[in-house]
């Protein structure tokens, strides 16, 4: 635990979230496993039941037909909420975001620095994967199989310009990676290609990107 | 020349400047580091790329000295 380094402070937060566990790699993986075999549970038996209405009675092709589509949309939907953890919250000329934008740039490396600006999205990288950082959330991207975990945190400051809100989250999570997973509410773990595609198009780019940088 | 800067509503406010020599200015910056605590900002000193460290009082030291909002799940 870095809480046991010598003059280290924990991110100041988790003190409103007492109860929960600590959100290490162990964590996320066993969350990863949980969110696989749920994705299994809800598919599996609507796959199932659309083999077995053709197989008892191919005239019952339609209502399989509907069954196969839910076995489509209800992993599809849970994976568009976690990519919307990330979608813009503020959108038009916000005041302030030219100043905010300038002290963000700042806190990023020169390519971090272009890839937000194209893509909206910080990356980060971490001790527990890659990170991208938007204005109400953030995405990691664990190493290896490359599950993208969704987690919705934002400041509890609803003026703050749109790169301010990216600032005050990236400096959590440099404060304490642990710590800002912990904080922040776990909304959805998959296959970074279902996220992807939920992500609006400017956005992907910054998904693809931290692919590359977790493998 | 250190900074204490908040991120508000306008990007960001410097609120106080001092470098190690002048105590006077830096007894400032303290006090206006205490005042917004108390107001429930968070102290934060960037401290390169990819780290940052949470402090609770104002260090002499640092370049530059962040406060931020808490954050929360949404």
């Amino acid at each position: 635990m870095p809480g046991a380094q010598p003059g280290y402070l924990a991110l100041p937060e988790l003190a409103s979230v007492p109860w929960r566990q600590p959100t290490d790699a162990r964590w996320l993986r066993r969350w990863g496993r949980i969110w696989h075999a749920w994705t299994l549970l809800y598919t599996v038996p609507f796959i199932a039941a659309a083999a077995g209405m053709m197989w008892l009675e191919p005239l019952a092709a339609p209502v399989a037909l509907a069954a196969l589509a839910h076995a489509w949309i209800i992993p599809e939907l849970y994976a568009f909420r976690g990519a919307s953890v990330v979608r813009p919250k503020a959108r038009g000329a916000q005041p302030g975001e030219e100043v905010a934008q300038g002290l963000l740039g700042d806190l990023l490396g020169h390519a971090e620095r272009d890839l937000q600006r194209d893509t909206g999205l910080a990356l980060e990288r971490g001790s527990l994967g890659v990170w991208l950082v938007g204005q109400g959330g953030a995405l990691l991207v664990t190493p290896g199989r490359g599950r993208v975990h969704c987690f919705c945190v934002a400041a509890t400051d609803d003026e703050l310009p749109p790169s301010d809100r990216i600032a005050h989250l990236l400096l959590a999570l440099r404060e304490d990676e642990e710590g800002f997973a912990t904080v922040a509410n776990h909304a959805f773990a998959g296959a970074a290609w279902r996220v992807r595609r939920r992500l609006p198009g400017v956005m992907r780019p910054g998904l693809d990107a931290a692919r590359r940088a977790a493998e | 020349m250190a900074s204490l800067i908040r991120m508000d509503r306008t990007g960001h406010t410097t609120l106080a400047e001092w470098s190690a020599e002048d105590d006077a200015a830096f007894e400032v910056a303290v006090r206006e580091f205490a005042d917004q605590q108390a107001l429930g900002y968070i102290g934060t000193v960037p401290d390169g790329p990819g780290k940052a460290t949470h402090v609770r009082e104002l260090p002499r030291d640092a370049n530059m000295v962040i406060l931020r909002r808490p954050i929360a799940g949404g």
